[in-house]
């Protein structure tokens, strides 16, 4: 099971006319994976997200997610993964329900099965009550846990998450993370971006990407000792002083 | 299809909660037909004029009432000098003054040369014009009755008719105008500032990933401003009809339908709009400068198209509403069929297939 590849890529790159946004990037994510995909502002994250989400056909390089090649078989893709982005991604004049409907429904689940689903994630997360609130007069941590549970609903292969804690409190953060552990614990791969280092030390491989290119992939342990550092956090200064790139 | 519909549900939702908008979508056409129909027209009602009649005779007396009895007229003043009449202009309490000299009854009816001068309050030109075509006209009536009486032998007699609005009526002209306002502000303006409200709250992104069809969240979109749009329509039909008395004169089907038409125009300029623009403050200022004033000021309802100079006739031509206010114009007020209308329905078709191909093309390139 644990060698099972959901994420392939190799030599994966996407021009901007003359700007190498990401330059021949390798990797594979294992099935059930936390994969941390670490970088400064501008090294390219972003970019190599969407190409695998099937938002942006990369220039060359080869990359299948789910089973499905990124140039030809992006709506199977897109069928097979969830998304958060940074900003979180609700309806704030819809009530919490109906967020979970929608996003439920655009997947195409069916109402039995939109049903049970909000039933168990509103249960999960001991929203029951706030069903009908509307989604403007939650706080923010729960907003992006919701947001979480949400792109997990159509329950896919893989949940992409774009810096999903900006600005969250640490006690949100780690009950965030204990969200992403269980969703890795019933299979669902999770590939994410973040610049809090030590969220990175809470997945199972990271990459750290600088000017495009990966320079560093492996366990936070083995990154750690291969760059004589305590923290990620020393491991990641290193690495991204080298950055020719600015923001 | 299903997760097209939970889509316009959505969107549905998002109008729904907006109430304030929601009501100035549904009150604007109404208050815009009533502020247009009723106030800001062009007749003239119970103008304010003031008589210096110097002669005071028969033929003076009979004039001035029959001006003074017209719905057009009311007479506040007798006046009994020239420096009287200014005064009273200045004082802002006349628009119009009528001076008879002195004998006019006698010129009249024995050298059949009098003459009538009439004073009028320019600065609003339009206005002035109109009044004293109206003035002209009632004294011009009573000449005629009274060379019928003296059976002057070569008597010519010039009768004015206005065809297809024989009374004047502005409402004539506004309902058409406001009808292509509405739509393209509700449609253009509110579809855009929609579709740019996804991305700047972040949602488009989450969207897009999904396995919907771009084309179809943009379709999605635009479904419930099209039915907001055909609401207005009816609204606003419905008011002309009864509250200002136009009546649709030619086919009704052909009107909804050419209406439905410039409804999908509208929303293909809103969806270009929504390309360009990054925030919901953008679009609504590009939606206001490149659609509302050139509606207005283009479409030929309150300025008339060919009084302007060549250049602007030329601009004019890029403006869609131009072509569906003469559509209107002539199915509704003039009772004309599709025969009448081809040239203009093409050109709108041509126009919204571009928008529409620029557009999707635009959108998708956003993608890559």
């Amino acid at each position: 099971m644990q060698t099972e590849k959901v994420i392939t890529a190799k030599n994966l790159s996407k021009k901007f006319g003359h700007f190498v946004a990401v330059d021949h990037i390798s990797f594979e994510v294992n099935k059930g994976e936390i994969f941390g995909f670490l970088g400064a502002n501008g090294a390219g994250k972003t970019t190599a997200m969407r190409m695998l989400c099937g938002l942006s056909m990369p220039s060359s390089g080869e990359a299948t997610v789910a089973g499905f090649d990124v140039y030809k078989q992006t709506e199977q893709i897109k069928k097979n993964i969830g998304y958060m982005s940074q900003r979180f991604s609700l309806y704030e004049d819809l009530t919490i329900g109906e967020n979970i409907r929608f996003y439920a429904g655009i997947y195409g689940l069916t109402d039995k099965q939109i049903r049970e689903k909000s039933d168990s994630l509103l249960k999960e997360l001991n929203m029951q009550e706030h069903k009908k609130t509307l989604v403007r007069e939650l706080p923010l941590g729960w907003k992006q846990k919701l947001a979480f549970s949400i792109a997990i609903v159509h329950d896919p292969a893989i949940v992409f998450l774009d810096e999903p804690t900006g600005g969250v409190d640490p006690i949100t953060r780690r009950e965030f993370w204990n969200l992403i552990y269980e969703a890795s614990s019933n299979g669902i791969t999770v590939f994410v971006t973040t610049h809090y280092m030590d969220e990175a030390e809470y997945c199972h491989r990271v990459s750290i990407m600088v000017d495009g290119r990966i320079d560093a992939l492996g366990a936070p342990a083995s990154l750690k000792k291969d760059h004589a550092a305590k923290t990620m956090d020393e491991v990641f200064l290193q690495l991204a002083r080298k950055a020719v790139r600015s923001e | 299809m299903k997760q097209f519909l939970i889509f316009v549900k959505k969107e549905w939702l998002h109008i729904w909660r907006d109430s304030r908008t929601l009501f100035i979508l549904v009150w604007m056409p109404i208050v815009q037909i009533v502020l247009y129909g009723f106030a800001l027209t062009n007749e003239v009602k119970n103008s304010t004029i003031a008589i210096f009649d110097q002669s005071k005779d028969a033929a003076t007396t009979a004039i001035s009432n029959e001006i003074s009895a017209s719905r057009y007229f009311k007479l506040v003043k007798n006046v009994h000098s020239y420096k009287e009449i200014e005064a009273t202009f200045k004082q802002g309490k006349i628009r119009m003054a009528i001076v008879f000299p002195n004998n006019f009854s006698n010129d009249l009816l024995h050298s059949n040369h009098a003459q009538v001068q009439l004073i009028a309050d320019a600065s609003d030109p339009n206005t002035a014009n109109t009044l004293t075509n109206y003035a002209s006209s009632i004294i011009s009536d009573y000449q005629q009755r009274l060379n019928n009486e003296q059976q002057l032998p070569y008597a010519i007699n010039t009768q004015l008719r206005m065809l297809y609005n024989p009374e004047l009526k502005g409402a004539y002209n506004f309902v058409p105008g406001v009808m292509a306002l509405v739509l393209m502000l509700v449609c253009a303006m509110m579809t855009s500032i929609a579709i740019v409200k996804e991305k700047e709250m972040g949602t488009m992104e989450v969207i897009l990933v999904s396995p919907l069809k771009p084309f179809l969240i943009i379709i999605a979109k635009t479904i419930p401003y099209l039915l907001v749009s055909v609401l207005n329509i009816a609204s606003i039909l419905l008011l002309s009809v009864y509250v200002l008395g136009v009546p649709i004169t030619g086919n009704l089907w052909l009107l909804i339908w050419e209406s439905i038409l410039f409804t999908v125009t509208s929303l293909s300029v809103g969806i270009l709009i929504s390309n360009s623009a990054k925030t919901q403050q953008v679009a609504m200022f590009t939606s206001l400068m490149s659609l509302f004033l050139p509606t207005l000021l283009f479409s030929g309802f309150l300025f008339p198209v060919e009084n302007m100079p060549l250049p602007l006739q030329v601009i004019s031509n890029i403006v869609p509403a131009k072509w569906y206010y003469i559509i209107v114009k002539a199915v509704m007020i003039k009772g004309l069929g599709f025969s009448y209308v081809w040239k203009e329905t093409l050109v709108l078709v041509g126009m919204t297939l571009l928008l529409l191909i620029i557009s999707i093309r635009k959108f998708k390139t956003r993608l890559a």
